[in-house]
């Protein structure tokens, strides 16, 4: 049924506000991209006289150590989140939907799930303490079994893995409950005709649970290759300190310091600009990949 | 069938090995918790693990006296309310355009694509945050609220659930006249309230976990929401600006303790409404992580 243009001006009505909005807070600062291309002074406004300069603070940042670093930071880091987060919930559903006793089961989901819902500034205080070389548990727990203790938060040589373990602790327990409403859904039939045909648990996993995950494991894996430079800027920020710089900068600490902290504006702003123009291109990728194949739509 | 010998120690280590690690996602919790109740001798020489020793409430009796903490947790809250208010009123309008199939509103493809883009692209920080500071928002309430204002991804469970109501319901109400406003208000919005359960919740915690805005776009501390106050006053400290007389309450309760005892004070509203969280978060779950 057609409403007539009676009909959809109240459509309209409604869809303004959040119009206006996104506007003000989405579109305008997309406009204020050009301050990637000026030399910025703020004093004279956003989209006051400033002067143009080309791409001169694009071509700067590549030649930045700080800025090399950084890229290549976050895709390790982001790399090694994507593989874990995948991974470990997907075994953990696996492992938990063998569970027999119900109440174990809704248990055990109820206690992994609690911690995507605290903030990384709460975890990254609970992290802080435990992981102290000099007073923290997990030290003192190393040194009861002789091994000298490890400063976990401030060696190059394991901050980025930490990120990866605690991001993964975070998450897991999330990435777990979806992957078993997959299995959940899986034919039941399939089962028992697997078992009369003699195959045991392994088989089972490895040619019914696995491949009724497999369209769900593709999806969640396709959008977040499409975030990859997104190494998550909340856990980092409020994990890292400037001795691990080195090793776990990425792109948004980075724009962070660069432009809120040393006011360099327009240098932030084109490596922001940067990660944001990669991004897109990689999302609608991996967006165009998971509507096309595997029938995934948005809106 | 009977399980073989093999199948049961299977399940046993099973069994064994989820529950570790169901204990293991806890534990550091109950660790600040214990810390936070402890005695500072007790903390320093490392005698604490999940149980208080000598168990102390001055953590607690300092926090008490700590206006920026229950300024902040003022703070969160009006945030909230402001916030979330604005939040379950926008997605609501914006969602019930967008379920509207495009042969009965041509405009929706224009409007999805608007709201689509946003998902995928962004100018930065520093745009952003010119934007915020050229509309004079910046250490007022409005620049925490306004600039999140239209969740997208609330919009998109909303618009699904909409779209899961039968449309019969909606063609007998347009014959008997019943406009837009009416159907939108007095039919959807009353038969919504599981999936407007589930808006509000993912609102609420959004607004209560969000501390970056917080960060750059306040400029005294007396109005950061409680989990910024959190990050300057507990991970990011900053130890020029304490005054003499904390370094001396520092030194005397044990700063440990202290921060443990704000650490999970901090985390208390998350953990006390977590079984309503957990209902209705897990809701539309996979249209999550987007943005670039």
């Amino acid at each position: 049924m057609k409403y007539g243009l009676r009909g959809t001006r109240s459509l309209h009505l409604m869809l303004l506000p959040s119009l206006i909005l996104l506007i003000i807070f989405a579109y305008l600062p997309m406009a204020g991209i050009v301050i990637g291309f000026q030399r910025f002074i703020p004093a004279k406004g956003l989209f006051g006289p400033q002067e143009w300069v080309g791409l001169y603070y694009f071509k700067y940042a590549f030649q930045l150590p700080e800025f090399r670093d950084a890229l290549f930071n976050t895709l390790y880091i982001s790399f090694m989140k994507i593989v874990a987060g995948i991974v470990t919930p997907v075994v953990f559903a696996i492992l938990l939907n063998e569970l027999r006793l119900a109440l174990l089961k809704r248990s055990i989901q109820t206690i992994i799930y609690l911690p995507h819902f605290l903030s990384w500034v709460i975890l990254a205080g609970v992290f802080v303490d435990i992981l102290s070389p000099s007073y923290g548990i997990v030290n003192r727990l190393l040194q009861s079994f002789g091994i000298e203790p490890i400063f976990f938060l401030g060696s190059n040589a394991w901050f980025p893995y930490v990120l990866v373990a605690t991001d993964t602790w975070k998450e897991f327990g999330f990435g777990t409950i979806v992957y078993l409403a997959a299995i959940t859904s899986i034919d039941p039939n399939l089962y028992e005709a697997a078992i009369v045909d003699g195959a045991n648990k392994w088989r089972q996993i490895w040619h019914i649970t696995l491949p009724g995950m497999l369209p769900i494991i593709m999806l969640l894996t396709l959008l977040s290759i499409g975030s990859i430079l997104n190494a998550n800027f909340d856990q980092i920020f409020n994990l890292y300190s400037p001795q691990v710089y080195k090793s776990g900068d990425v792109l948004d600490t980075l724009v962070y310091r660069i432009g809120l902290l040393d006011a360099n504006y327009s240098l932030s702003t084109a490596i922001g600009l940067f990660k944001s123009v990669v991004s897109c291109i990689l999302i609608s990728i991996f967006y165009y990949i998971a509507y096309r194949f595997l029938n995934y739509r948005i809106f | 069938m009977k399980p073989t010998v093999g199948e049961r120690i299977f399940y046993a280590c099973n069994t064994v090995f989820l529950i570790a690690v169901a204990l293991l996602c806890i534990a550091p919790m109950v660790h600040i918790l214990a810390v936070s109740f402890s005695a500072n001798d007790m903390v320093t020489s490392g005698q604490v693990t999940f149980w208080p020793k000598q168990f102390t409430l001055i953590a607690y009796e300092y926090i008490l006296e700590n206006k920026l903490f229950w300024r902040g947790m003022w703070n969160s809250f009006v945030r909230i309310v402001i916030g979330v208010s604005l939040n379950l009123l926008l997605v609501v309008l914006a969602a019930y355009p967008l379920s509207k199939e495009k042969h009965h509103f041509r405009f929706r493809t224009v409007y999805a694509w608007i709201f689509f883009i946003t998902m995928i692209f962004g100018g930065g920080l520093i745009p952003w945050y010119m934007v915020i500071k050229e509309l004079n928002l910046l250490n007022t309430i409005w620049a925490l609220v306004l600039p999140g204002a239209v969740p997208i991804f609330l919009v998109l469970i909303m618009l699904n659930f909409f779209r899961g109501l039968p449309a019969e319901l909606e063609e007998a109400a347009l014959i008997d006249g019943c406009g837009h406003w009416r159907m939108l208000f007095q039919i959807f919005v009353p038969l919504s309230k599981p999936a407007l359960a589930t808006i509000a919740v993912h609102a609420i915690l959004g607004q209560w976990n969000s501390w970056f805005d917080g960060l750059i776009l306040m400029n005294e501390p007396n109005k950061y929401p409680l989990i910024t106050y959190l990050q300057t006053a507990v991970v990011n400290i900053d130890y020029d600006n304490l005054t003499d007389a904390e370094i001396q309450r520092f030194a005397l309760l044990g700063e440990r303790s202290n921060k443990a005892a704000q650490i999970f004070l901090g985390s208390l509203p998350v953990i006390l409404c977590y079984p309503f969280l957990q209902k209705y978060f897990t809701k539309g779950l996979v249209l999550g992580s987007v943005k670039g």
